[in-house]
């Protein structure tokens, strides 16, 4: 019963990290239809900023994690900015090849300047451990739990109720519509990807606390899982993203449970191909006939 | 219903004719590859006319309006919007410069309410500031709640204010076509683009369209301009008129003008006997 629950815990605290990624997967996608294959790479950067901190430069953990966020949004946004945003009316290709294009730049210009090998970060993070009968939660699984709970809560309100909340809903329904009521097609998309890479830095932190190394293609793994959970949740969709998140999470720390860990990435993707065959457009995603 | 009067580039309403033209197209045109679709578009626009843009079906009416929103560059020619030029000007700047606009096929964001359909134009007429929105909470929130009795408030003109709610894409059809109209003038343009406002209206509905977009250019002192096939409302309500064919202007003047003009018949309904 014990190793089920901690079992559980597990799943929530990964999938907390996968549903954080994937809330930046969807809401790229839900306004300029492009899948950021570079996103999981921002998350790899957020790592290094935070090794460094830690490490070399011997600063606070706390400053350190602030800086790691703040340079994942600033990353975010500069990607954007130079990448993206002058291939604003190319096709669609075009904007996912320079997304795979990023993502390779990251991945080999972190090894060329730190090397292949996996830097270990050491504890930065620490408290009690919550004790539940015979359970235990452990800090960490706690921290991520609870800081995915509220960063949700958080995402949720900002894009309710906000008014560039709401100008990033109309553009991503109708972004010709959206510019003629005034709103900022420039200031709404660089919103969008200051919020998903401002996930992604938290990410990043909670990431390091459950497995604390950093390595220059931690990302591309992470940030394909998280890809999955945003499919399964219906790309587009927060709630989606949020949902499959969560679900994927567990789906690995059962595998894990009934000992057959070997399978996990094998599970993940089996999930993808299930739900790409049987519902494209993912449990909360709306199906949209694509206009001929 | 007052009489038109000449003003440089065109005709506008005496009672506008002390006041500067709200818009002035100058011999616009746009080039699609090889295929001029609008060309020498001149028109004039004074501050209070109902405008109208008539014309046989592909004239290229909507690309006008495409022109005047910059949604479209113009190959040539200029665009003065309360005399400020439009050109380079993005989508949403012209936005701001006072102009706003329906749509033919109706665009509203259909899965956002009709309350929040109404906030994102009047958002973006306020100040758009980043920071304000995420850290100076308390007085976002009282901007906020007076944004919001302010779109009620617009919602009332159109008996909408029951339906702030609901999704905009659950309303009945003529109401999405009121909610466009609400939503374009929350903006608070001092042009307002109609494109087709009476399509798909039975002819009770569009007297009391007529009666709507007249109290709107009074109640707002606002001008309009727009393209419609329904000629009972064209003529009703339109000031002055251009009509269009094969992207060409070829007829200017008052309904009556028009009416009885041969090549605007001619172009609606053909050569008359052979």
């Amino acid at each position: 019963m014990s190793t089920f629950f901690s079992q559980i815990i597990n799943g929530l605290q990964s999938g907390s990290i996968y549903a954080l990624v994937a809330l930046g997967y969807s809401m790229v996608y839900g306004i300029i239809m492009l899948l950021n294959f570079a996103h999981g790479d921002i998350i790899m950067v957020g790592a290094y900023v935070i090794w460094l901190g830690v490490t070399t430069w011997n600063i606070n953990p706390l400053v350190s994690i602030l800086l790691a966020v703040a340079v994942s949004t600033l990353l975010g946004v500069v990607i954007e900015k130079v990448a993206y945003a002058p291939l604003r009316s190319s096709p669609r290709l075009s904007l996912l090849i320079t997304a795979i294009g990023i993502s390779y730049l990251l991945e080999n210009g972190f090894q060329l300047i730190f090397g292949a090998g996996a830097k270990t970060v050491p504890t930065f993070i620490s408290g009690p451990s919550l004790q539940l009968g015979s359970m235990t939660v452990s800090f960490p699984a706690m921290v991520t739990i609870v800081v995915t709970v509220v960063m949700m809560v958080g995402l949720t309100i900002l894009v309710q109720k906000t008014k560039l909340g709401k100008a990033m809903r109309a553009v991503s329904e109708d972004m010709g519509a959206a510019q003629l009521m005034g709103i900022s097609l420039n200031t709404t998309i660089s919103f969008t990807f200051m919020l998903g890479s401002a996930l992604a830095g938290v990410a990043s932190v909670l990431y390091l606390c459950a497995y604390p190394q950093a390595s220059p293609t931690m990302g591309s793994m992470l940030g394909l899982k998280a890809f999955v959970a945003a499919v399964l949740g219906g790309i587009g969709s927060l709630p989606g993203a949020m949902l499959g998140g969560f679900i994927i999470g567990m789906a690995e720390a059962l595998v894990s449970a009934v000992g057959l860990s070997v399978w996990k990435d094998g599970v993940v993707f089996a999930i993808l191909i299930v739900v790409l065959l049987v519902r494209p457009s993912g449990i909360l995603g709306k199906t949209v006939k694509e206009k001929v | 219903m007052s009489k038109l009067v000449e003003v440089p580039g065109g005709i506008i309403p005496e009672r506008d004719a002390g006041k500067p033209p709200v818009l002035e197209a100058r011999h616009i045109g746009i080039d699609f590859g090889g295929l001029t679709a609008v060309d020498d578009f001149d028109f004039v626009l004074g501050a209070t006319e109902i405008g109208g843009l008539i014309g046989p079906n592909g004239a290229g009416k909507t690309t006008v309006f495409n022109l005047l929103t910059n949604v479209y560059q113009p190959t040539r020619g200029s665009i003065l919007l309360n005399g400020v030029d439009t050109k380079g000007k993005s989508t949403y700047q012209i936005n701001k410069l006072g102009i706003a606009r329906t749509f033919q096929n109706i665009r509203l964001f259909k899965d956002l309410t009709v309350l929040d359909n109404v906030l994102i134009g009047m958002h973006n007429a306020m100040d758009y500031n980043m920071a304000s929105s995420v850290l100076r909470l308390p007085r976002y929130w009282k901007e906020e709640k007076r944004a919001k009795e302010k779109a009620i408030e617009l919602l009332s003109i159109f008996d909408m204010q029951d339906m702030v709610e609901l999704n905009a894409g659950n309303l009945p059809y003529g109401a999405q076509r009121r909610l466009e109209i609400v939503r374009a003038l929350a903006t608070k343009p001092k042009l307002l683009l109609l494109d087709e406002p009476a399509a798909g209206m039975n002819p009770s509905e569009t007297a009391e369209l007529m009666e709507n977009i007249r109290r709107i250019r009074d109640m707002f002192k606002i001008s309009i301009m727009l393209i419609e096939h329904d000629m009972n409302l064209v003529m009703g309500i339109c000031e002055g008129i251009a009509v269009l064919n094969y992207g060409r202007i070829i007829a200017k003047g008052t309904p009556e003008e028009i009416r009885n003009n041969p090549v605007v018949i001619e172009a609606y309904l053909g050569k008359k006997g052979v």
